[in-house]
């Protein structure tokens, strides 16, 4: 199992991912429990995700996939993913920032994929606040476990940064002056 | 110079924690090559032929002597008593040991330095002029520009991961100086008809294996919104770039695919939620990063020095050097001088610990303690009084660093080549040097007038090949190293590229070729004022290739001799 870290702390997952087939065929509609379901799905089938009878719904954005087109459906999810292909694939950080500062996601936002240590702080920055980490299911449960632990270290890398984020809206520009006051005081 | 503050330090010192604990992690084998690579990349180390390569960021070319003599003991401690300051205003040392890494970044940080975005598919240092702030033809000082640039691309989480290195370079002046037409973005600071300050931005330009001019998509963008239009130009390209292919990837395939025009209208979607949102720059912060650059500490002098004008007169030696290493000032009585790192025999843009450590003496006694390193991979010294230059122009003498070349043929750009690089097809250093010999003749040199020659080992183009108004490109023929020779292209405002004459030569044919295009150039020009490129563009290189290849019968047997010889 990959490790969820979630919060900043280290959490069950009870989500289960749908993927489409390597051809491109869509994945069934399990009736029971806390779905994660491809972009595709939700889109061919929005009618019969909401009418399951138990489970949560989430949906998956790819790094080509426009957020734009949930932007409208937000309150049908109680989790929104985003699929990195690749650690170094970084469409999914603008993709996060939009779905938080444009669409107004305030939900649980997960990063899904190719997911390392390293790359926690700038995608907490962009806004994700739940993270799997791609930490290799052929380690003994024990390793796997003090990794994800080691790397909650990396949500404090940096205690500042210069730029807008999701994390902190305004740049360090804007936050200066309090900055400034605190120091002195 | 600018002066960090409290956050800027923290943050540099906390980059260098957090490379040391991924080092240590990488070292004892929890931190995969894979994983580790972009990483150590983003810090600025490469694995190269025969040792990692650092590469040391000199934010848009701006050095302190203290910082100078920090390079020069890294040099010394963690090398092999030299570095190479590159085509992009960097400094790169080839004989690190990783493990001494996060030592040579902790050391960096004492001095207010560091690696951090100088390679891996981010942001890169930004560049500018080297006379930015003196250039009397200067409408806007590009430097405070260039560190709210700094800070805005610092640890920028949105833009880590980016299909492909992104390179932003700003131009103040009426002559550009910082090749703002050949950068992903190019920004050209202007003032408008009410003298407020603006950008003229430029995308999708560059050089490597498809060399672009940059597209205006933004004729004046007001201050306050440069770094909500960054974030929205960058945005697009993280989104749409292509990341298939990392040769296409390069924000200048996105804007040609696209067409400059369809972009453009990406942009100002993006940026209609961006504009005016809390990245808008402040009048206040603006001043206060301004005044956190140390400024020199100017005298009132007379616009011309007596003994300088004496000097001129009486010392021949000093004054082909003034002519062409001394360079004119905003500020009455002053004058910018180039240290030449192009003297023959040696690597260009290297300098040894001893250079380093005298240059910066030299610094802190003629100019105010700061130099400049140049993307022509010289050292500038910016302030310097005219009443000094002699004195000056000895001491550099004796230290090597007086070659009087500047804007002449002997004033190589040249990458570190195949004697360094893992990626070049070819070596640049030796090329540079056998160039250098055929035409050490100064006389000859200053006959011949400005003409910039510049020589990459491979298709990235690190030396700029494609605005040299010669440019040497090493290629790959079978195994050999060969060369292909391009001629009249520019960097400046009249950027241009260089069209290739004909076929590839070998190493040993580049001096005798370089020396009949510049006969053929000679034989051509209408008068000494006519500079090599001009002929270029009034004749165009149709009696160049003639000169050189002869006719189409013995191109033919050129071509064959030289598989012959492979």
């Amino acid at each position: 199992m990959a490790t969820l870290i979630k919060n900043a702390t280290i959490a069950a997952d009870n989500w289960q991912r749908f993927d489409p087939g390597a051809d491109g065929s869509l994945p069934d509609i399990p009736m029971l429990g806390d779905i994660l379901v491809p972009l595709a799905l939700w889109q061919a089938t929005a009618g019969g995700l909401l009418a399951r009878s138990a489970g949560r719904l989430g949906v998956w954005l790819d790094g080509d996939d426009d957020p734009v087109q949930i932007a409208d459906s937000l309150e049908a999810f109680s989790l929104i993913a985003v699929n990195f292909p690749l650690f170094t694939d970084g469409r999914g950080y603008s993709i996060a920032r939009l779905l938080r500062e444009r669409y107004g996601w305030k939900g649980e936002l997960r990063a899904i994929g190719d997911i390392q240590r390293d790359q926690l702080f700038y995608l907490s920055r962009c806004g994700f606040d739940a993270f799997l980490l791609n930490d290799g299911q052929d380690a003994p449960q024990g390793d796997l476990l003090r990794g994800a632990q080691a790397a909650l270290a990396a949500f404090s890398d940096f205690t500042e940064a210069y730029q807008t984020s999701v994390e902190r809206p305004l740049p360090l520009f804007r936050r200066r002056p309090a900055l400034d006051v605190a120091e002195q005081s | 110079m600018y002066l960090y503050d409290a956050v800027d330090q923290k943050l540099v010192d906390e980059r260098v924690a957090q490379f040391r604990d991924q080092t240590r992690r990488f070292l004892a084998g929890t931190l995969s090559e894979d994983n580790f690579r972009p990483v150590r990349l983003q810090n600025g180390l490469y694995i190269q032929r025969f040792a990692p390569m650092l590469r040391v960021a000199i934010p848009y070319g701006l050095l302190a002597a203290r910082q100078l003599r920090a390079l020069a003991y890294i040099a010394r401690k963690w090398d092999r008593g030299y570095g190479h300051f590159s085509t992009r205003q960097n400094i790169q040392f080839n004989w690190p040991k990783l493990e001494d890494v996060p030592d040579i970044l902790a050391h960096l940080a004492t001095v207010q330095m560091h690696a951090i975005q100088t390679s891996g598919n981010c942001v890169r240092n930004t560049t500018t002029d080297h006379f930015a702030g003196i250039a009397p033809d200067e409408l806007v000082d590009p430097l405070v520009w260039c560190e709210l640039i700094r800070q805005w691309s610092t640890f920028h989480p949105e833009f880590a991961y980016l299909p492909r290195k992104f390179k932003i370079a700003v131009s103040g002046a009426e002559n550009d100086r910082a090749a703002v037409q050949v950068h992903d973005i190019g920004l050209q600071a202007v003032r408008n008809a009410s003298g407020e300050t603006g950008f003229r931005v430029l995308v999708g330009g560059g050089l490597g294996r498809t060399p672009v001019i940059g597209a205006a998509i933004c004729e004046f963008l007001p201050w306050p919104h440069l770094l909500s239009y960054l974030d929205a130009i960058l945005r697009v390209y993280n989104r749409f770039g292509r990341r298939d292919n990392k040769y296409k990837a390069r924000i200048k395939i996105l804007v040609k695919e696209l067409t400059p025009e369809v972009f453009r209208a990406q942009v100002d979607a993006e940026w209609v939620h961006l504009k005016d949102g809390p990245a808008t720059l402040t009048a206040e912060e603006v001043t206060r990063v301004t005044g956190r650059f140390t400024r020199p500490q100017y005298q009132a002098l007379d616009a011309l020095s007596v003994p300088y004008t004496q000097a001129l007169a009486n010392d021949r030696g000093f004054a082909n050097w003034a002519r062409r290493n001394a360079h004119a000032h905003q500020v009455p009585g002053y004058a910018a001088v180039t240290l030449s790192l192009k003297k023959t025999g040696v690597p260009p843009g290297d300098a040894t610990a001893e250079q380093m450590d005298a240059v910066a003496d030299l610094a802190e006694r003629y100019s105010f303690g700061e130099l400049r390193v140049s993307h022509e991979q010289n050292l500038i010294l910016a302030d310097v009084r005219q009443s000094d230059l002699h004195a000056l122009w000895q001491a550099a003498k004796a230290l090597g660093l007086a070659t009087p070349n500047i804007g002449l043929i002997t004033n190589i750009i040249a990458c570190p080549g195949g004697d360094f690089c893992s990626l070049a097809n070819a070596k640049s250093i030796p090329v540079a040097e056998a160039i250098q010999r055929r035409f050490d003749d100064l006389d000859y040199q200053h006959d011949i007038g400005e003409l910039d020659l510049n020589i990459s080992g491979c298709m990235n183009s690190c030396g700029h090949h494609h605005v040299g108004h010669i440019g040497i490109l090493g290629v790959d023929k079978q195994g050999a190293e060969f060369y292909q020779i391009s001629i009249g292209g520019a960097q400046g405002n009249e950027a241009a590229l260089g069209k290739v004459l004909g076929p590839s030569v070998s190493q040993e044919e580049v001096p005798d070729f370089i020396e009949k295009l510049i006969k053929t150039y000679l034989q051509r020009r209408d008068s000494e004022a006519e500079r090599f490129i001009d002929v270029v563009r009034r004749i165009g290189i149709e009696p160049f290739r003639e000169q050189v290849y002869g006719n189409a019968d013995q191109k033919r047997d050129h071509r064959s001799r030289q598989l012959a010889a492979v």
